[in-house]
């Protein structure tokens, strides 16, 4: 059983905290996705579970065994890097059977693990070339290969998708998908885009200055976001933030000012908000639609449009001074400048208090 | 674009400084094959030097300098092949691994260290022949080949040449070997090394280069032919009278050769290296 353990793990380079204390529990078996946006930390806390990166403090256990001081190779881990890094002197069989080699297995059963390997990831035919002569998602199977032939407790994925185009990053991720649902092996998958965690992952660790501001399954995190930071970096479009006040508040409920509006009754945790705080009400752009006669929430003139087909996203600024934006059904009948009433559920709002914490029940 | 003009200019300029570069190496083919000292002595005064009938080409004088007793070439050149080979050989390995610590290993003083070696590349051999000298002759090398391969292994220009290469290749390489189990040396070894033979053949060919004409430093450590080099055995065939002009061309002939067919067969890589390196071949 390969379950991993972070316990107040801290990296410093210096004076400077890069991972301020992460505790995370990853269950055997798992697919763990670290995303969050450049600097904060998520490959360096990849490296340092790889064991490419010392640790400052706190202890990691991979099986239940303590794996701080244990060089890689002792650590039952393989790595997919963003850049591939396969060895540009040797064909993808030697590429692939690498580890093996140097773990002095017989010829046969490197021959035969090879040949699994290659039969899985669809790389029979493309044995015997070099990686030069590779297209970017035949070599990134090639590193996929050369990580699964070990057989390890743990697969590290270092932003593997980012040097394929999208299309083929559409494909690769199903197969990766695909290749954990047939492993059943514990992988760790670290990217910057939200919708490779959202299609990926079991649970998601949102990591933003080093530390994690929330760990759970992808719906959770879109449904029920722990902070403003959550939030606005799990869907996409991004989640609108208006800045709001309290009316009125009872231990459950919050009622608010919207622009002026119609008050907006809110289920929250009141108990400890006073009538006038300032609080901040987020609303996914999807969650958003347009009033028709209904007496509406925001109004205001459409700056942006962008028909998607099914759906237009559109850009509304608001009367109370804001921006808005929405992604509303397809047949409206919106054009660039119309004046728009802008509705949403109140079950759908979500509020955060002056500290980006949530105020979700 | 340059006109047609420019580049008749240029045509014309690269054609002159070819002809200088190797007009004495026509005059040395030529003379070397050339069996009469008396026409020898006669061309030498004019065009005639830079060329040879195809029909009166001999290999007399090559014969004359190979059945010569005084001057044992063949002896001479296994001796300079002993220490070229022992000292490019051993210092690929030396040098490289030098800067392998170097370029993936952190430590305190590492700055330093390569600044310390790349100052070491501008101190000439003359400076410190002197004290190299009586060192070696405190401890008994005088007359060997250990005199005139040990102190040459560790190569300042060529540390600081793999330096740079090994600098350049993606760390990732490294850390995916070290993932998939592999030790330092192993990843130095089978990952690192044969990524770097351009820079493997250039250090091979300069210091191949240096090591068979060095003149000073053999002619300070050897007295008998039993550890001389054929580059300082040229010089005494040379200042022998009375020059014998066609030996001593078949002699620097059979001298060049061993040294033109290292370059020819790591030419390919070399180019490949000074271009990447944006060093001068």
């Amino acid at each position: 059983m390969a379950d991993l353990h972070l316990t107040q793990v801290r990296k410093c380079f210096g004076n400077v905290d890069i991972i301020k204390g992460i505790d995370l529990a990853i269950r055997h078996g798992e697919f763990i996705v670290f995303v969050g946006p450049s600097g904060c930390g998520k490959s360096t806390l990849l490296r340092m579970i790889a064991g490419l990166e010392e640790i400052s403090s706190g202890e990691i256990t991979i099986g239940g065994r303590v794996v701080n001081d244990l060089p890689p190779k002792e650590r039952s881990i393989a790595m997919v890097f963003q850049s591939y890094a396969l060895f540009p002197h040797m064909t993808v069989r030697d590429n692939i059977a690498f580890g093996l080699t140097i773990a002095g297995e017989p010829r046969k059963e490197i021959d035969a693990k090879v040949a699994d390997a290659a039969r899985i990831l669809k790389l029979d035919a493309l044995l015997d070339r070099k990686p030069s002569q590779l297209s970017g998602g035949q070599r990134q199977r090639v590193a996929i290969g050369r990580a699964i032939v070990r057989n390890p407790d743990v697969f590290l994925f270092d932003e593997p998708l980012s040097n394929l185009d999208a299309a083929l990053r559409v494909n690769t991720r199903a197969e990766i998908a695909k290749l954990h649902r047939d492993l059943g092996a514990t992988m760790i998958y670290v990217t910057h885009d939200q919708v490779e965690a959202m299609t990926l992952a079991d649970r998601i660790a949102v990591l933003d200055g080093g530390v994690v501001r929330q760990f759970g399954a992808p719906m959770d995190l879109y449904r029920y976001p722990d902070n403003l930071f959550v939030a606005g970096f799990i869907g996409s479009p991004k989640m609108n933030f208006i800045p709001v006040k309290a009316l009125s508040v009872s231990a459950d409920t919050i009622t608010l000012n919207a622009e002026g509006l119609d008050a907006l009754t809110v289920a929250a945790k009141g108990a400890e908000i006073l009538p006038g705080t300032a609080l901040t009400l987020g609303i996914r752009p999807e969650h958003i639609t347009i009033s028709h006669g209904a007496t509406p929430r925001h109004q205001g003139s459409v700056v942006l449009l962008e028909r998607l087909g099914h759906q237009i996203f559109i850009e509304v600024a608001t009367l109370g001074g804001h921006s808005v934006t929405a992604l509303i059904d397809g047949e409206e009948e919106v054009e660039l400048g119309h004046t728009v009433g802008l509705t949403y559920d109140a079950s759908k709002c979500h509020l955060f208090d002056k500290n980006a914490d949530s105020l979700r029940l | 674009m340059t006109t047609k003009s420019e580049r008749l200019l240029l045509l014309i300029v690269a054609l002159v400084v070819v002809a200088f570069v190797l007009a004495p190496l026509f005059l040395m083919f030529a003379t070397a094959l050339k069996p009469d000292e008396n026409q020898i002595l006669r061309d030498l005064g004019n065009a005639h030097a830079f060329w040879i009938n195809p029909s009166d080409i001999s290999f007399k004088n090559f014969e004359a300098v190979l059945a010569n007793k005084t001057f044992p070439i063949l002896r001479y050149m296994l001796n300079s092949g002993i220490i070229v080979v022992s000292i490019v050989t051993i210092g690929i390995f030396v040098n490289s691994l030098a800067a392998f610590a170097l370029a993936r290993m952190q430590f305190t003083g590492r700055n330093l260290v390569i600044a310390f070696i790349v100052a070491l590349i501008i101190i000439p051999m003359e400076s410190v022949a002197i004290p190299l000298l009586l060192m070696m002759s405190a401890i008994g090398w005088v007359d060997t080949y250990k005199a005139q391969i040990i102190p040459f292994i560790a190569h300042p220009f060529s540390i600081f040449l793999f330096y740079q290469f090994f600098a350049a290749i993606p760390k990732d390489l490294d850390e995916a070997a070290y993932v998939a189990g592999a030790s330092k040396l192993r990843t130095y070894w089978t990952i690192i090394m044969p990524l770097s033979l351009p820079t493997i053949a250039t250090v091979a060919i300069l210091q191949s280069l240096e090591y068979w004409n060095a003149y000073l430093w053999p002619l300070m450590v050897t007295r008998g032919s039993d550890a001389r080099p054929v580059s300082l055995a040229l010089a005494q065939f040379f200042s022998t009278p009375p020059p014998v002009w066609g030996n001593l061309m078949a002699f620097s002939v059979l001298m060049s050769l061993p040294i033109l067919i290292v370059y020819f067969a790591f030419q390919r890589w070399f180019i490949q290296s000074t271009i990447g390196s944006g060093i001068k071949g």
